[in-house]
């Protein structure tokens, strides 16, 4: 028969683009749901205020007005759930001082902690109605006096966001050996003290959240249509946790997604609220956040701020490194915000180097601003901005070559496992070869001595690494949950084949953008030996998928994909028996080749697949003792986290008169293991880049302090990358594949946003240090910012 | 009050009483039906919402539905002609530039307007006239080379 040519690691065009690209993409809002109520939430203008009282009659008597519902109607409802514990009792490593697990209700019914604290909903016929009526709901507030800035949440006298989390201390928390941190640092030749800030950003998906819940009293059946990044995540916490109603009456459906970067991994307060509305009311309810709504409820990203020292011995050896991090997670306890600053942040601090010895400590802060939790990158971003932006000012202290300080340090290549200072093992890398291969690319000696050129023309030109890595493949639920996690983090894939030979693939990864259509079908295809065209892939929806803990993480391929390859294994396996039978020979002597089951040695004597699947379904000529069918099931858990890296550097030129960064150059060397596709990775790995000089020259959620405002609440304000400030990126790879997983792929999904922002920051700070710059506290880098740094430095 | 409002769309007529506040997305996406016309944003800097008004890029967002009375309107759904993909359409697929896929109907639609103006941008004419769409997935760099190949494969004009 005919070889069916491999697709896996190519670059095969996206199979879900059709649809986007002719505008019948199907979304949360684009579900058609006739009869359908609308919500409209009533929110606190204030940062924070006590609520005296809240009058909902004029609203209830407002034209097209279905219902109107406070948090002291909803009884029986319990607090939206925080799926990670920091508590010394529960053995969590680290813990200094416990976790506050503060309540977080979907309707606040005693005070209001952010600007957009949820009070109140009014469900009514039509959008319009429900969002006049929502007006005329009064609430009598006794404002208080708030608190945002991260740093000031601990000052003596400050406002106390909760009352069980006295000093606004949510938690402490830290990681390594202090004792060999203090020892290295005070017997160093040289040392480096930064204050490294990390400022708060906006995910700002395009796709608002939105949400759509019907209720079906016939039936008793609950059906949630929602943006999430991981459906049986929302059912089970809901259920289970807030509205204690049966998960197998409820079903989850997260369609088409419009980009989530975590915010929407997270249960909302209008998921629940809708859901519970929709079984009181018995008619569906549905909700779509405007873009202000989002950006004063979308868990937010970041917001740290770092004091870190750095030990070094004179001819560049890293000796110690000590932090100390002040982390913000705002108003509430979002769904996975003890993790983000703590184990995904702490245990990325060794970096791609060989240190002596490190210590971090945190502490995690409640303020009167909206929850923090992951966003792309989740704590490894930050991680690896205060490590490189460290390197960098220490090679400036001793007046050595950033690449030659880092080269000195490189953990040497090694597959199988190296281990920390900060508990996590590495799985495989060669950090020397990707950061040669970016420094050939980038041509850097010749880049130094066109700087030298353009230096004595008054220009301000500069170079910036980064040599990253990141923890990802999440995770070994054992492991997770010996540090607090509430959850496992395996993932389900369940391969149907159907008599014809046809596949159906359900997992539990969830696509948002990724790509999964693609690249699993590409799997399935070399897999089994047909095209992808006989493959389906479903995810998305509970009713279907047999579980899944969705995606996030940078897991889908390398966790979801590897449960989808083990239930290709067992499809195999059964085949190999069906086909045995059918070829009068033992399952031993069979293999699996090109798309048949055939004797070992002898292609001639062989089975197609589409003979064996009939067989499976019509089972006349059958072995004895085997069942019918051909459809297997597979949860896998991996043994490790997998560890991507890769070196990444920026080329800026900065206005001297206006401050303006320019991006000249920007060349990413990244190594995710084995590649699926190609073109989806490079392009996860743009997006990624975007997003990290987004942060570095752009991006920030700036609070008034006095009001609590959010004063970048729109896309007006809030400055998000445009396509004319970003240039067109120049990636390559290497390929260290990992050896915890079969496929030997580590994760694609997050190294653009971890690496970018160090790297566009350390050459800002290279073109500035002709003017005695060697470190700039905080970002966005933006014109003004850079101005007054140049202006301050010539005085 | 509903005021008369009547419009083509994709080369069909309709004819609402509409409420004068509401916007022409939401009337193209609730009461059309043709929801591959996005919202994005509340402000009129997304771009999701672009769509054709007499070959004129618009963001359907900044008008009200009775203001489009008498307008012919070219949504996302309109562009592909006898199944065939428009090449703006094609260069999108082939060069990879959406990955969620929510700001691309409004992508294209910009695009559509740009190449009518400039049917050879340079890479920096194409960054410039995007500056109204936003994308948070692609780094807009895949966006630039599916508007260069459209470029290369549009039809020479009669």
């Amino acid at each position: 028969m005919a070889t069916v040519e491999r697709v896996l690691g190519k670059s095969i065009k996206r199979r879900e683009d059709p649809r986007f690209i002719t505008g019948k993409g199907n979304y949360v809002d684009d579900v058609k749901l006739p009869g359908a109520t609308w919500a409209a939430f009533v929110r606190s203008p204030h940062a924070s205020a006590r609520i005296r009282n809240i009058d909902t009659s004029k609203a209830k008597q407002h034209p097209g007005v279905v219902a109107v519902f406070t948090g002291s109607d909803m009884t029986g409802v319990n607090s939206l759930p925080c799926g990670w514990d920091l508590r010394k009792e529960k053995k969590i490593p680290g813990v200094v001082q416990d976790l506050a697990m503060v309540p977080h209700m979907p309707l606040s019914s005693d005070a209001a902690r952010h600007v957009g604290d949820p009070v109140a909903v009014v469900i009514a016929d039509s959008h319009e109605a429900a969002a006049d009526a929502a007006e005329k709901v009064v609430v009598d507030w006794d404002v208080q006096k708030a608190v945002t800035d991260t740093e000031r949440t601990m000052a003596a006298g400050a406002p106390q966001v909760h009352a069980g989390a006295p000093g606004n201390i949510a938690f402490k928390w830290e990681l390594g050996d202090a004792a060999a941190t203090d020892a290295a640092i005070k017997g160093a030749a040289v040392t480096v003290k930064k204050r490294i800030i990390n400022q708060r950003l906006v995910a700002n998906a395009m796709e608002p959240r939105a949400c759509a819940a019907r209720y079906d009293d016939a039936t008793g059946e609950l059906t949630l249509w929602v943006t999430s990044q991981n459906p049986h995540v929302h059912r089970l916490l809901m259920c289970a946790f807030v509205l204690g109603i049966p998960e197998h009456k409820v079903r989850v459906i997260a369609p088409d997604v419009g980009g989530g970067f975590g915010s929407k991994v997270f249960l909302y307060n209008e998921e629940v609220v809708c859901s519970w509305a929709s079984r009181q009311l018995k008619r569906a309810v549905r909700w779509t956040a405007t873009r202000q709504e989002a950006y004063l409820t979308d868990a937010q990203g970041r917001d740290h701020v770092t004091d870190a020292e750095m030990a070094m011995s004179r001819d560049g050896k890293i000796l110690g490194l000590r932090v100390k991090t002040t982390a913000n997670l705002g108003a509430y306890l979002s769904t996975f915000a003890p993790a983000i600053p703590t184990f995904l942040y702490g245990t990325l601090l060794n970096g791609v180097y060989t240190i002596g010895a490190i210590h971090v400590s945190v502490t995690g802060v409640f303020s009167n601003t909206t929850a923090v939790d992951a966003y792309r990158g989740a704590g490894r971003p930050e991680a690896a901005y205060v490590l490189e932006r460290m390197v960098e000012a220490a090679a400036a202290a001793l007046k050595m070559d950033v690449a030659e300080v880092r080269r000195k340090n490189f953990i040497p290549k090694f597959s199988g496992a190296f281990q920390t200072h900060v508990a996590v093992v590495y799985d495989s890398g060669d950090y020397g070869a990707a950061f040669d291969k970016c420094l050939q690319i980038v041509d850097y000696k010749k880049f130094r001595a066109d700087q030298e050129a353009a230096r004595k023309q008054g220009k301000l030109l500069g170079i910036g690494f980064s040599t990253y890595i990141e923890a990802c493949s999440i995770a070994p639920s054992k492991l997770v949950g010996a540090l607090g996690a509430g959850a496992g983090l395996y993932e389900s894939g369940k391969v149907r084949v159907h008599p014809t030979g046809m596949v159906t693939v359900y997992t539990g990864s969830h696509s948002h953008g990724q790509g999964h259509e693609t690249t699993f079908s590409q799997l399935v295809a070399d897999e089994l030996g047909i095209p992808m065209e006989q493959v389906e892939i479903v995810h998305g929806d509970t009713g279907a998928v047999p579980f899944g803990m969705g995606t996030y993480g940078s897991r889908s391929g390398s966790v979801g994909g590897t449960a989808i390859y083990m239930s290709l294994a067992k499809i195999k396996e059964k085949g190999k028996k069906i086909a045995a039978h059918l070829l009068e020979a033992s399952p031993n002597d069979i293999e699996f080749a090109n798309g048949q089951f055939q004797v070992k040695g002898a292609p001639g004597k062989a089975v197609p697949f589409g003979a064996v699947s009939l067989t499976a379904y019509v089972p006349h000529n059958y072995p004895d003792g085997l069942e019918p069918g051909l459809e297997e099931t597979s949860f896998y858990d991996p043994s490790n986290f997998c560890f991507p890296f890769g070196a990444h550097a920026c080329v800026v030129e900065v206005d001297r008169d206006t401050g303006q960064v320019k991006i000249v150059r920007y060349v990413a060397v990244d190594d995710v293991g084995n590649v699926m596709n190609p073109m989806i990775v490079d392009g996860m790995v743009h997006g990624g880049i975007a997003q990290g000089v987004g942060q570095a020259l752009c991006e920030g959620a700036a609070y008034d302090d006095s009001s609590g405002q959010l004063i970048t609440g729109t896309m007006m304000d809030y400055a998000m990358p445009k396509a004319d400030m970003l240039p067109l990126y120049e990636t390559d790879r290497t390929v260290t594949p990992t050896p915890v997983n079969p496929l030997g792929v580590k994760g694609a999904g997050e190294t653009g946003t971890i690496a970018a922002t160090p790297a566009v920051v350390n050459a800002v700070v290279d073109a500035l240090s002709p003017l005695g710059i060697d470190h700039i506290e905080a970002m966005p880098l933006s014109g003004e910012r850079v101005w007054k740094i140049i202006q301050g430095a010539k005085r | 009050m509903k005021l008369p409002a009547k419009m083509t769309i994709n080369g069909q007529s309709y004819s609402h009483d509409v409420e004068p506040r509401l916007l022409l997305v939401h009337y193209i996406r609730e009461t059309v039906g043709l929801t591959g016309t996005h919202v994005g944003c509340d402000t009129s800097q997304c771009g999701a919402c672009t769509v054709l008004i007499g070959g004129q890029a618009v963001k359907s967002c900044t008008m009200f539905a009775v203001q489009a009375d008498g307008a012919n309107i070219t949504t996302i759904e309109g562009l592909a002609k006898n199944g065939e993909l428009h090449p703006i359409q094609q260069g999108f697929w082939e060069k990879h530039g959406l990955q969620c896929g929510f700001c691309t109907p409004g992508m294209i639609m910009a695009a559509h307007q740009m190449l009518e103006r400039y049917p050879k941008p340079s890479e920096d004419l194409i960054r410039h006239q995007l500056e109204g769409n936003l994308c948070r997935c692609t780094g807009y760099h895949n966006i630039v080379k599916a508007i260069q190949w459209a470029a290369e494969n549009m039809p020479a004009k009669k």
